[in-house]
């Protein structure tokens, strides 16, 4: 078993930090782990992405063209990687700032208004933790309560910021239920 | 020891501190500036030192300076910085010095691009820097093996008196696996007295210790360079280290490939083997020595059609493997260097071609 999320939006949404957290669950509940990121000459306001591979043995190639799952935080990011997505893996749109769909039947896609309820519970910046959530539990790629466990651990030394992530993790979990 | 998720250049940069290097002088560039701002911040908490030099000509000269005192030292670069360091390497191993270099390769030549590449080969087995010197060079494909492979290597440095280059790709610094620290290293540098300057009265000895690498008798130069020749053989005698993957089957095609690219290499076979198609990887671990004799006698097994070197280099390995095989087998390249790491699927066209070819023959 191998799966891989890419995450993808624009330089500054938090992408690298919610694939750390979903490849820290992942190693914390006993798999093999992989972050790569693209680490060309994106910038802030840029693109980025990055891919999290989670396997049930030694991971051979870091580079993944076509990943398994999909989580898309803006239109650009969309259009240029669900083409690529395996068939029968999630997309996760960010329905906040995408107006379009994946055009792909073959995926189970999931379109959340991430920034609106990340604003609804505290915070616009915790955008990245509702998509984060959402998708796990959709995907159901890593255990929930191991994914929040790691979401505490990220931001310890920043201690006033959990209950603002804990309330954006509760909030995307819940609007995976809901659809 | 507890398992954490790191990066690779941050991983690098707490190995040298767990192995006792408490000097640690840089200059960044990309991929590779993280270790520097790992060890700005942990040094200091270890009564360390991080320097960042004005260039890395003086930062090659700082390592000269701190390893001829007998001090564990290490630095990081990527490929254009570590050419601005051979001189100094060049001098370094000239004066028997021990110091560990860290290649976090991109793409060149010149100041190139800022992805993975593997196109340092050459420099760091064959030379960079100018006389008849050679690096211990160590070629890690995971996080985990960059860890281990520091923490050895100032050991090995200190046994050989000889500066040890990791040789990592861009991938490998910005990579994050889990990683499981071995344990501290307790040891000083036992035999740093054979030649640090830390005074005669300090080691109590009546011995000068000069570090040096002029010598303008040529006779006593030529001595120098038999030493220092008595030591490479040595390296290849005992400090080869290779990985075998699938050499226990009937293959019809032998890969030869490091880093990152062997990943590839390895997924790219599981992937053939469901169509039918048998290969088998011989992963160098060290470059230089290089496991000539383990290619030799895979690339022997009767069912074996090729041997080819997949690199992100342009066939700078495949010169050394082509040694190793001695005409038993036709050898092939495959490879990119732009910085796209080739993906499996292009790996196993590039054998299924070659494979047809020389199955016909």
């Amino acid at each position: 078993m191998q799966s891989e999320v890419m995450f993808a939006g624009f330089g500054g949404q938090g992408i690298l930090l919610s694939a750390k957290i979903l490849a820290h669950a992942g190693m914390e509940q006993g798999f093999e782990v992989g972050w790569i990121p693209s680490y060309g000459p994106e910038m802030r306001g840029g693109t980025a992405y990055c891919t999290v591979v989670i396997a049930d043995k030694p991971i051979g190639s870091p580079i993944i063209r076509n990943p398994k799952h999909l989580v898309a935080m803006n239109r650009p990011s969309l259009e240029k990687f669900a083409p690529v997505v395996k068939p029968g893996g999630v997309i996760l749109i960010n329905s906040s700032l995408i107006s379009i769909g994946s055009n792909r039947p073959d995926v189970d896609e999931l379109a959340i208004p991430v920034n609106d309820i990340a604003t609804a519970a505290g915070s616009l910046k915790s955008a990245n933790i509702v998509a984060l959530a959402a998708f796990v539990a959709r995907s159901g790629i890593v255990d929930n309560e191991i994914l929040r466990e790691c979401i505490r651990e990220e931001f310890a030394a920043k201690a006033k910021l959990i209950p603002l992530n804990m309330k954006a993790f509760d909030e995307g979990v819940k609007a995976a239920q809901k659809k | 020891m507890r398992k954490v998720l790191m990066k690779g250049n941050e991983a690098i940069g707490e190995a040298a501190i767990r192995a006792g290097c408490l000097n640690y002088f840089a200059y960044p560039i990309t991929p590779q500036s993280e270790v520097a701002e790992y060890l700005s911040k942990r040094m200091p908490e270890v009564n360390g030192v991080f320097l960042q030099g004005e260039s890395e000509v003086a930062v090659g000269y700082m390592i000269f300076g701190a390893a001829a005192c007998g001090a564990r030292v290490m630095t990081t670069s990527s490929s254009p910085g570590i050419s601005l360091m051979s001189e100094a390497i060049s001098y370094i191993a000239g004066a028997e010095c021990p110091a560990v270099f860290v290649n976090i390769m991109r793409g060149g030549p010149g100041l190139g691009g800022i992805l993975p590449s593997q196109a340092d080969y050459l420099q760091a087995t064959k030379g960079g820097g100018h006389g008849d010197y050679r690096l211990l060079v160590m070629a890690p494909a995971s996080v985990q093996e960059a860890v281990e492979m520091v923490m050895q290597a100032f050991p090995l440095a200190e046994k050989y008196r000889n500066p040890i280059m990791i040789l990592g790709d861009g991938l490998i610094g910005q990579m994050m696996e889990p990683v499981v620290f071995p344990d501290d290293l307790k040891t000083e540098p036992g035999n740093k007295n054979d030649w640090a300057t830390n005074g005669m009265d300090f080691r109590g000895s009546d011995k000068r210790n000069l570090v040096r690498s002029l010598y303008l008798d040529p006779e006593v130069l030529n001595a120098q360079n038999l030493k220092l020749k008595a030591k490479y053989e040595q390296m290849k005698r005992e400090e080869i280290r290779y990985e075998s993957y699938k050499t226990d089957t009937d293959y019809q095609v032998l890969i030869v490939s490091y880093g990152t690219m062997s990943r590839v290499c390895k997924t790219a076979i599981d992937n053939l083997l469901e169509e039918g198609i048998r290969v088998a990887l011989i992963r160098p671990q060290t470059l230089f020595p290089f496991p000539e004799a383990a290619i030799r006698q895979a690339a022997s097994a009767k069912s074996c059609r090729v041997v080819m070197s997949i690199e992100m280099s342009m066939g700078q390995m495949l010169e050394d493997v082509d040694r190793s095989v001695q005409g038993r087998l036709p050898v092939e390249w495959y490879g990119k260097c732009g910085g796209d790491v080739p993906t499996p699927e292009e790996v196993a066209d590039s054998v299924k071609s070659f494979l047809q070819k020389y199955s016909k023959e």
